[in-house]
């Protein structure tokens, strides 16, 4: 090796000539010197079995070669939602995002050197609140799997009761999820029915369910499968009327025109923010909404909190971190979550998408996908042996497609449409096996009518050629 | 060098808000999509409230804030147990690739090869960093990662008929996070005490463990930045016990190649991604947590893990005794990959120097700081320490009233930022500083005179120290009206309207 090779490019104090100075300052003979009261029995004089380091170059090449295997969903065209949606990101978001001032920044413990983040935290609580019509939002959660986890605690925190109902139809990693941050706190997880011509949460069902041990009920809208819930008021009604606390779990871009949590009569909102400006990535990081209504909720709320001040002299303007004593760092064991490191730049893409887009934009938006899904419905219908939807109800944005009738398996349509450079539907069958061979379809504004022929032709071939 | 930060003061964005404006359009050009595509009774009644602003003044908006916002590309940010080491630009660059950016997790896995591939080797490459058989993703924080660390040992034990077991043991110098995740996921905290020379107390850890001992969470280094060199002994007390040992990988930038955490005895090792391996902490997240488990505990990682059978990458889901989900699809993949690329710059040797002289720029700064005058290094004072060191302002305090808080308000004059204040709680006036390994000798020796000046405006009783900071955005800030009830405002609608 080289002698310039052996100084890191990340590393100034690398070079040898340099250490020395410090070490000499120091009077320590050696780096090894530092490092002698590990005890001999557990130091790895093998140094680390992992390949060594490649130049910047040869990474780059390296990952890339490996990335270039990847179809991504520019590659293919992609009707996969159920959780993480395609949209397009305004470059505007990208742009500010990579600015380091933001990008490598930690948490604001030091408010006055941090106020950037802090206002911007500040306006992503407010637009939130603004899109939920809710009182209160906090700074942002993992996602909104572990926000409905957070909110299922905050419920039995508030009422002092022990069991959370979800509807049947939930996302299954949501729930699954769900399931992690209710066994320790010994939470009962109770499904109530929905319609199985609606899709609607069955109203009988969940009178025989609530009870005084109900802390909260959870309503989705839309629902995982995209249908709206027709008895969403009722429902609201019931658990209010129980004393129990409803929660409500919402995609944001649906607010653009949908009744909103508030509206619905929502205690705590949760979500997911991916749609609002943030790449799909894999599935993540991804972007937990959360907000509350009414003081008494808020001292529960988890997570940081950011609120508007001013500067000691009264005389400007400023932001810092809110009613902290809820948090690890300083209640520790007695926290209301162990939330410590968020999803804070996401929440600044979604404040900048929110206002980018607007009332009118984010309104359009919605009714461009509420017109999309309107068009695949319609396209998808035609074709023998199809059902789209499976329920009876008003869907945004996604839909189940059943093709029980057709003869052939969801996993074997999607072969078939890989083949054609399409990536069909999630496969329902595993997760909701009463459905029968249903995939779930998800329609954005990154889908053009053109594309739904496509699908709709594909689909025709694979099916036999045949319409209805 | 003098700083001093922008002060645009700024209005919110809302203000900026005139009606008719637009900063994007979602919908082609050519398309009308009106509100009559959706059925009246679904529709909000009330208007939607967000501002009306063009594309320019959300990116002058942005930018002018960005300004007011402190990183680790603007200077020296040696926040102890944080890690805020360079983010190399190639890591960002990468991760930013369309083929990353665009992919959706559920996508048939013949078509996600490439980056299956990649979440394998980061995964194999981070397990054999800290000793450990086999790694999980998916947790997207640290706290995340220590949460599902807490559900393995819950499960493993409950599997072995060892459901009574409901205590987890804390040292005293523990992270906030460790306690509130223990009592999250149930269990009881136990604290013990350090001994004088800064490490666990044995003797309190053997009146402590028993049982009802689930396990012991530990960070090592610890966050004196001391090796807890009884580590061994530690391990063994707990196992003897029936508990198992949880490594807090917070502090792992001072060993990487030095000692592994599975060598010491640790079954379940959490690392923070958005720390050691140097991806962007953006304000406060995204992170992410992977966790480690020795061979006992790997039947019990989340689904699904990264597998490879010789010819393909997959997704397995077939675990019959996992935990399940801890969050929604596979972990923060663009984080992970960023480390990844890392870890690939870094390599084996590069790792160790990176420890090294993390090791070395903590300890250099240590020296020089404890010679300041009202500053001292409490526990251990012979004793090297790791990645980073606790200083003690508590006779600044005593002979000057100045206290480390103050001390840190007006090192923002300076452009750094200040170490992380009142942490660990077994430290007076603690300051707690981890300078890392991407830090040069000068910005070390600025800090150096930086102390030096604070001293002595200290005890020259200076108004210049007591009004600080002056260089910032804004002066310092009344941190008591943003708590109190009644001047609270936590949106721009507060106090709100729905209340």
């Amino acid at each position: 090796m080289g002698w310039l090779s052996a100084v890191h490019p990340y590393i100034p104090n690398s070079d040898n000539g340099i250490r020395k100075r410090l070490l000499e300052e120091i009077g320590v003979g050696s780096v090894d010197q530092l490092f002698q009261d590990i005890p001999n029995s557990i130091r790895s004089n093998a140094g680390l079995a992992i390949p060594r380091k490649l130049s910047e170059m040869e990474t780059r090449r390296y990952v890339e070669a490996s990335l270039a295997k990847n179809q991504s969903t520019r590659d293919i065209l992609s009707f996969l939602g159920a959780g993480v949606w395609p949209h397009h990101v305004p470059a505007a978001i990208d742009s500010i995002i990579s600015r380091g001032e933001f990008l490598t920044s930690y948490t604001p413990y030091q408010p006055e050197i941090s106020q950037g983040m802090l206002q911007s935290m500040f306006e992503y609580q407010s637009l939130i609140c603004d899109l939920t019509e809710m009182d209160y939002a906090n700074a942002s959660l993992y996602d909104w799997s572990t926000a409905l986890g957070e909110a299922a605690r905050m419920t039995v925190r508030v009422t002092e009761r022990n069991e959370f109902i979800v509807p049947h139809y939930i996302h299954p990693e949501r729930l699954g999820t769900l399931k992690n941050y209710c066994d320790p706190a010994e939470i009962q997880i109770v499904a109530v029915a929905q319609d199985r011509r609606t899709g609607a949460v069955d109203l009988s069902d969940l009178r025989r369910k609530v009870s005084d041990r109900t802390a909260g009920v959870y309503l989705e809208w839309p629902s995982f499968l995209g249908f709206m819930d027709g008895s969403c008021d009722e429902v609201a009604d019931l658990a209010h009327k129980n004393g129990s606390l409803l929660v409500v779990g919402c995609e944001p871009t649906s607010l653009g025109s949908l009744k909103t949590p508030g509206e619905l009569g929502a205690d705590i909102a949760v979500g997911e923010g991916q749609p609002l400006g943030n790449h799909m990535n894999y599935g993540g990081p991804l972007l937990g909404i959360f907000a509350c209504k009414g003081e008494g909720l808020l001292r529960h709320m988890p997570g940081r909190i950011i609120g508007s001040t001013t500067t000691q002299d009264g005389q400007q303007v400023a932001y810092c971190m809110a009613l902290q004593t809820r948090e690890q760092h300083i209640r520790r064991g007695k926290a209301t979550s162990n939330i410590c490191t968020n999803e804070t730049l996401l929440a600044l893409a979604a404040a900048m998408y929110l206002s980018l887009l607007g009332p009118a934009g984010l309104a359009e938006l919605s009714a461009i996908i509420a017109k999309r899904t309107a068009y695949a419905i319609e396209q998808l219908s035609t074709l023998r042996g199809v059902k789209a939807p499976e329920f009876d109800a008003f869907h945004y944005m996604e839909f189940t497609v059943n093709f029980d009738r057709a003869g052939k398996k969801v996993s074997e349509i999607n072969e078939a449409l890989l083949e054609a450079g399409i990536q069909g539907g999630l496969d329902l069958s595993k997760h909701f096996p009463e459905l029968g061979q249903t995939a779930l379809y998800c329609f954005t504004e990154v889908h053009t009518e053109r594309d739904i022929d496509m699908l709709r032709d594909e689909l025709r071939v694979i099916l036999g050629g045949q319409s209805n | 060098m003098t700083f001093a930060q922008a002060k645009w003061n700024e209005p919110s964005i809302n203000q900026l808000s005139e009606h008719g404006k637009v900063g994007y359009h979602a919908v082609p050009t050519d398309e009308r999509a009106t509100v009559d595509f959706i059925p009246k009774t679904l529709r909000r009644s009330r208007p939607l409230a967000l501002p009306e602003v063009s594309e320019i003044e959300v990116i002058r908006h942005y930018t002018r804030l960005s300004q007011e916002n402190f990183g680790v590309d603007l200077g020296l940010y040696p926040l102890g147990s944080c890690t805020m080491k360079y983010n190399p630009k190639v890591c960002d660059l990468i991760a930013a690739s369309q083929k990353i950016q665009e992919l959706h997790p559920y996508q048939d896995q013949k078509t996600v090869q490439g980056i299956l591939a990649l979440l394998y080797e980061a995964s194999d490459r981070l397990a054999k960093i800290v000793g450990v058989e086999k790694m999980t993703l998916q947790p997207a924080a640290g706290a995340q990662g220590e949460y599902t660390g807490l559900m393995l040992i819950r499960a493993y034990q409950h599997d072995r008929n060892e459901g009574y077991r409901d205590e987890i043991i804390v040292p005293d110098s523990a992270h906030g996070t460790n306690p509130a995740s223990a009592a999250m996921a149930g269990y009881k905290v136990v604290e013990v005490r350090s001994n004088p020379s800064g490490c666990v107390d044995t003797d309190a850890l053997k009146s402590a463990v028993g049982r009802r001992t689930a396990g012991l969470m530990i960070t090592n280094p610890n966050t004196l930045g001391i090796f807890e060199h009884e580590i061994l002994e530690i391990a063994g007390l707990v196992h003897d016990a029936g508990g198992l040992l949880y490594y807090d990988g917070a502090n792992l930038n001072a060993i990487m190649g030095k000692a592994k955490p599975g060598d010491m005895g640790f079954d379940i090792v959490h690392l923070n991604l958005h720390k050691t391996f140097a991806t962007p902490h953006g304000g406060g997240g995204p992170g992410s947590g992977p966790v480690g488990v020795t061979s006992a505990l790997t039947s019990y990682l989340p689904v699904p893990t990264v597998e490879f059978d010789g010819k393909k990458y997959y997704l397995d889901y077939n675990k019959p005794k996992t935990i399940g989900k801890i969050r929604a699809f596979h972990g923060n993949v663009a984080v992970v990959l960023r480390a990844y690329a890392y870890i690939l710059l870094h390599g084996a040797e590069g790792l160790e120097t990176a420890s090294d002289v993390a090791v070395l720029n903590a300890n250099y700064l240590a020296q020089k700081l404890r010679r300041v005058k009202g500053f001292s290094l409490p526990f251990a004072e012979g004793v090297p320490r790791k990645h980073e060191f606790v200083l003690s302002a508590s006779q600044l305090l005593k002979e000057t009233g100045v206290s480390a808080l103050q001390v840190a308000k007006r090192l923002l004059d300076f452009g750094v930022h200040p170490p992380t204040v009142y942490f660990p709680l077994i430290v007076e006036e603690a300051m707690m500083m981890e300078p890392t390994e991407t830090v040069s000798k000068q910005e070390l020796d600025a800090m150096v005179r930086a102390f030096q000046k604070i001293s002595d405006e200290a005890y020259a009783a200076s108004d210049r120290l007591k009004t600080a900071p002056h260089a910032t955005s804004v002066t310092r800030i009344d941190e008591a009206k943003a708590n109190r009830p009644k001047t609270m405002k936590l949106t721009w609608r507060s106090p709100p309207t729905t209340a």
